[in-house]
């Protein structure tokens, strides 16, 4: 197996140096879209399923996406990169002593890690946390600090894009490519189909509030391209949209309350309740995942005013 | 030096973990020299999927798959994708062609 | 048995790939290209799909794969008429026969 994963060494290396290194922003993008992909694949090599799932959604899909749209609303003096100045070639000795500097030293850094882990320590918990599948203990209750913080930043991000600007509709492209509509009704059940699967599966198996979140965001962003989302746009259900938006954040600060007057102690849930707390923790998390995803995408605040 | 790389093999880690390291070498150079905004973000964005490899990397222990570094990174990978979002907002703010809200 | 068969499948669905490829690499404009990709990927995505599912341990994996070929399909074929119309809007028009196109027949 070690020539498959030299190949996706090889493979993530092109795409990233291709990304990097040569001009044009169009095939930029295009080759940060395919390095997601090997990505995602070097993460199923290494054993860490959940992460390749989130990856192959978020790195190959929906990044790519909010970059091409972005991409497409500048204006043609902003969409290539201006060709390096001729202090380029000077600089490159240097730069490439650096990069051999930085190299050797990570790589020197990383081999001589110790690895102790806490692998022992989980396994103790895992029975106690109301979920069997370590990565969603962790996440939701273990560790549920982490997601709530992370929530709590992907909602400041919403809030920041929402001050900037408003949402401007996308022109319905359904007249010119006709089998857009078509594929995202065709594929629309089976986001659903999957998004579902993953809950249901995370709390045994890899999956969980965030592979599915994403899975169900990428297929959101499908149906916003072809303008099937109108709601979202629309000022009457704005309110609506913004209590979807704080689901998960509001879940997790109710749980951190039931658990202050339950037990006295912040988070501090009975063990029989667990699992119930986490499932519902799990479904408004990944719901508000969903739509913060697909409201990235409108680069805006929608339904100001018509 | 010699002491860390005696009892170095060609094996998948090690692969990974210069693959890291050169990731993570190329995007820095790539976030303090180019000057298109895109192109930096770009290369953060590479720069974040190479320190996820090496936060999965440390996940492999001896006894086993260590999960905290794979939520973590679960987590790392939505707030990457939020930056990249909120940086993007932000550029076109500057250059969409309908006055702002 | 069921082993050699799979094998067999997969390993006559590779020249496909490396036909596409080819055809990736050297056809002069966006649509001949388009046609090798999704024409010819699809042909070999078939073929190793089917390869694997002849191997696979049971009758539900087997089906699976059979799944995401289908997806694939799905996928690839929208997707590539999306890109030739939007080329077709956009960009260069197709080459003609007459015109002259110093790729062709070679």
């Amino acid at each position: 197996m070690l020539v498959v994963d030299l190949l996706l060494a090889l493979a993530a290396l092109a795409t990233a140096g291709q990304c990097l290194l040569l001009p044009g922003l169009f095939r930029a993008v295009a080759n940060l879209m395919a390095f997601g992909l090997v990505m995602a694949l070097i993460w199923v090599r290494l054993e860490a399923p959940d992460v390749a799932l989130a990856e192959a959604a978020i790195g190959a899909g929906i990044t790519g996406a909010l970059l091409l749209t972005a991409l497409g609303q500048l204006p043609a003096s902003q969409r290539d990169i201006q060709p390096a100045r001729d202090g380029l070639p000077r600089r490159i000795i240097p730069i490439t002593i650096l990069v051999l500097l930085i190299t050797g030293m990570l790589w020197a850094a990383i081999l001589g890690l110790p690895k102790p882990g806490l692998v022992e320590e989980v396994a103790t918990l895992l029975p106690e946390s109301g979920a069997e599948h370590a990565v969603t203990a962790l996440l939701l209750n273990l560790r549920g600090i982490d997601t709530l913080l992370e929530i709590t930043v992907m909602l400041c991000a919403v809030a920041t894009i929402w001050s900037l600007q408003q949402a401007i509709p996308p022109p319905t492209l359904s007249h010119y490519y006709p089998g857009l509509p078509t594929l995202a009704r065709w594929l629309h059940p089976l986001f659903l189909l999957m998004f579902s699967y993953f809950l249901w599966q995370g709390t045994h198996a890899p999956g969980g509030a965030f592979p599915a979140g994403a899975l169900l965001g990428a297929g959101g962003v499908l149906l916003l391209l072809t303008g099937s989302i109108a709601w979202m746009y629309q000022r009457a259900y704005n309110l609506l949209l913004r209590w979807l938006l704080a689901a998960g954040l509001l879940l997790f600060l109710i749980t951190a309350l039931a658990g202050l007057l339950m037990t006295g102690t912040l988070y501090g849930l009975p063990p029989r309740l667990a699992g119930y707390f986490i499932i519902a923790i799990e479904v408004a998390t990944a719901l508000s995942i969903t739509l913060m995803l697909m409201t990235f995408y409108l680069f805006g605040r929608p339904g100001a005013q018509q | 030096m010699r002491l860390i790389f005696a009892d170095t093999a060609l094996t998948s880690e090690t692969l990974f973990a210069l693959l890291a390291a050169l990731l993570m070498a190329l995007s820095l150079v790539s976030v303090f020299t180019t000057r298109h905004l895109i192109r930096r973000l770009l290369a953060l964005n590479i720069l974040s999927s190479a320190v996820f490899l090496l936060m999965v990397l440390t996940a492999r222990t001896t006894d086993g798959i260590d999960p905290v570094p794979h939520a973590l990174v679960l987590t790392g990978i939505v707030v990457s994708v939020s930056t990249t979002a909120v940086v993007l907002a932000l550029y076109l703010r500057r250059y969409r062609m309908k006055p702002p809200c | 048995m069921r082993e050699l068969l799979g094998a067999g499948f997969i390993l006559l669905g590779i020249p496909f790939f490396i036909a596409s490829t080819v055809g990736l690499l050297r056809f002069p404009d966006v649509y001949t290209r388009l046609h090798a990709l999704t024409k010819v990927d699809n042909v070999g995505l078939g073929l190793i799909c089917l390869g694997l599912a002849v191997q696979a341990s049971s009758i539900a994996v087997a089906l699976k794969i059979v799944l995401i070929w289908g997806l694939i399909l799905l996928a690839s074929s929208t997707g590539a008429t999306l890109i030739a119309s939007s080329a077709l809007r956009h960009g260069p028009p197709p080459l003609r026969s007459d015109s002259d196109d110093s790729h062709a027949g070679r």
